[in-house]
């Protein structure tokens, strides 16, 4: 039987989108997103990338299978089918009210995903290192120690030799090769490069790939734990400064101006 | 009920306390003092006996120190067992560490094997919300929301940001240096090779940072930069645009998905101020921003502001600098 991997994919709404998409709801103490298109999270988007160059570099044996796994109240189909036109080869989705992103935390995520995965057959799971809307970066570690399996995080390539998965990690000053043996979980960073675009023809058939739809009657007893961390309020951040504007004839005025003034202000 | 407070120690170089390490036995000690708790301090290493004294000189009643060749580099198996090991038989503490790639690594696995509730990327926690422990505040959604959290096991975890805690002057005072069984386990995630490069001076510690936005249009461009960068003794970063475009490297990327830096002094050359950039330096001390757009959303949250090309403005900027710091 060839590989099988499972790519862990959150939708998030679009990371890039201007600020003022964003409003806090204080109230609720929810974040309100105006506008804004669901997109799949980037760095799972990378993880997904991860996959498909797994199962090209294969040359021998069966090929290597890619299932893609999300959860959430309401998934866009548009985003997921385009997503496993890329590669995919079959998809789980975990979806309903109690899958609202906002309402989970990272411990609750993490349990309700390792459960899908423990039914599933499995020698590779990737996720992103960390999700655009929570900025944890727990829930792919978090799935590999609840699977008593081990985890290596911010993969910048990823590939299988001989029974284990070969990662190089980004380091702030470079990379480590590291290894573990299958089966095991990587989480994915950006330096990988973005994931490719799908075919036309892949997106138009990407809905006849097999797909599952699991219903929180499916993960009613991982849904009746609670959350360790609670959110007691949510404010918008005060970034906004009073900019002294220096203000000069030229720019090379401006330039030197400026220096003046660092100087004179003790900044520098 | 009094907290107790436990600081991840981190090094670098192998013997040195980070100065993020340094900010959290400050942090530290300010919790124990508003919840009436104490402060503990974990350091592993190999040959770390100085550092280990010096952390018994800032404030901590107790320094748990795991000495050992295996522990020289960071492999999360390993620490994890040491740490586990000393934590499985505390009931109730916050555990602060710096928000860092071991800290980042380590810590999810140490909050799930323990039952945990971990918030990452913190930069503030405060004791605002009475009975509930302390509240960690951290920002969400590309840094365009500030969630304050609460964790309700009694076991807490926290990743903290540079900044947030100040370092304290040594008390003099001795804390007590426990020696902490060395690891036993066979790590499953082995390091095969490392291969890391000079970088002159490291973007997450530097005190002076100069970064170079779309505006830069091209790797050329970016040397500008480096001419300022060296004369202040900082270094060169970038919002994504140059990185992705392959004017820079990627690790020089500031931003949600790059690095997150808080020095003394940001410089944001011809950087509009995208939440995604933004999220990853607003801590800075002073920023200073030169755009030839006066519209630019960077002068918002600059604390000087230069309207003009960067290729007029910063070279005499830099060549005026070079005199006055003469």
């Amino acid at each position: 039987m060839g590989l099988n991997i499972i790519v862990c994919m959150k939708l998030v709404p679009d990371p890039e989108g201007p600020a003022d998409s964003f409003s806090v709801d204080a109230e609720s103490k929810r974040v309100v997103v105006h506008g804004l298109p669901p997109v799949a999270n980037p760095y799972d988007e990378n993880a997904l990338e991860a996959a498909i160059r797994i199962k090209e570099a294969q040359s021998v044996g069966d090929p290597a299978r890619i299932t893609l796994l999300s959860m959430g109240r309401n998934l866009s189909r548009a985003v997921v089918l385009k997503a496993m036109a890329t590669g995919a080869d079959d998809a789980v989705f975990i979806e309903g009210e109690p899958f609202e992103a906002q309402a989970l935390d990272s411990h609750i995520n993490a349990t309700l995903l390792a459960a899908t995965i423990r039914r599933l057959d499995y020698d590779l799971v990737l996720t992103g290192r960390q999700a655009a809307d929570t900025n944890s970066g727990q829930v792919g570690v978090g799935i590999a120690q609840l699977l008593g399996i081990p985890a290596i995080t911010v993969a910048q390539r990823v590939e299988i030799i001989e029974g284990t998965v070969q990662v190089e990690r980004v380091l702030p000053d470079g990379y480590e090769v590291v290894q573990a043996p299958l089966p095991a979980l990587v989480t994915v960073s950006h330096e990988i490069g973005d994931l490719r675009y799908p075919t036309l023809t892949a997106i138009r058939t990407a809905k006849q790939l097999p797909q599952k739809v699991l219903s929180p009657s499916d993960l009613n007893g991982e849904l009746s734990s609670n959350g360790l961390v609670k959110r007691v309020a949510l404010a918008a951040p005060s970034r906004e400064r009073s900019c002294a504007m220096v203000i000069a004839g030229t720019p090379e005025d401006t330039g030197r101006e400026l220096a003046a003034r660092l100087l004179a202000d003790r900044v520098l | 009920m009094p907290e107790k407070i436990i600081v991840f120690a981190e090094l670098e170089d192998y013997a040195c306390l980070t100065r993020l390490t340094l900010e959290l036995m400050g942090l530290g000690a300010r919790l124990a003092s508003e919840f009436d708790g104490e402060l503990d301090v974990v350091l592993l290493g190999d040959g770390i006996g100085d550092a280990a004294g010096e952390l018994a000189s800032l404030g901590a009643r107790h320094v748990y120190v795991a000495d050992h060749p295996t522990l020289q580099t960071y492999n999360p198996d390993v620490y994890l067992e040491v740490l586990k090991r000393l934590l499985q038989t505390e009931s109730a503490f916050t555990l602060l560490a710096g928000h860092t790639p071991a800290g980042q690594d380590l810590m999810p696995r140490l909050a799930f094997a323990l039952e945990a509730g971990l918030v990452t990327d913190c930069v503030g926690i405060e004791n605002s919300s009475p009975g509930d422990g302390p509240v960690f505040i951290k920002p969400i959604f590309g840094g365009n929301a500030l969630a304050s959290q609460v964790v309700s096991t009694p076991r807490r975890i926290a990743t903290v940001r540079a900044r947030v805690g100040t370092a304290p002057e040594p008390t003099g005072g001795g804390g007590e240096l426990v020696a902490l069984d060395p690891p036993t386990i066979e790590p499953l995630v082995k390091t095969l090779d490392r291969t890391t490069e000079d970088r002159g001076v490291k973007l997450e510690d530097s005190r002076v940072v100069v970064s170079g936005g779309r505006g830069m249009g091209g790797a050329e461009g970016f040397q500008a930069l480096d001419k300022l960068a060296t004369l202040l003794g900082g270094a060169v970063g970038a919002s994504r645009p140059p990185c992705d475009s392959g004017w820079v490297k990627a690790s020089a990327q500031i931003g949600i998905t790059g690095k997150i830096v808080a020095p003394d002094l940001y410089f944001a050359i011809a950087i509009s101020g995208s939440s995604q950039h933004l999220s990853g330096m607003s801590e800075a001390g002073k920023i200073i921003a030169i755009n030839q757009d006066p519209e630019a959303f960077i002068f918002k949250v600059a604390d000087y502001g230069a309207v003009g090309d960067w290729k007029l403005v910063l070279p005499a900027l830099t060549e005026a600098l070079e005199k006055l710091l003469e």
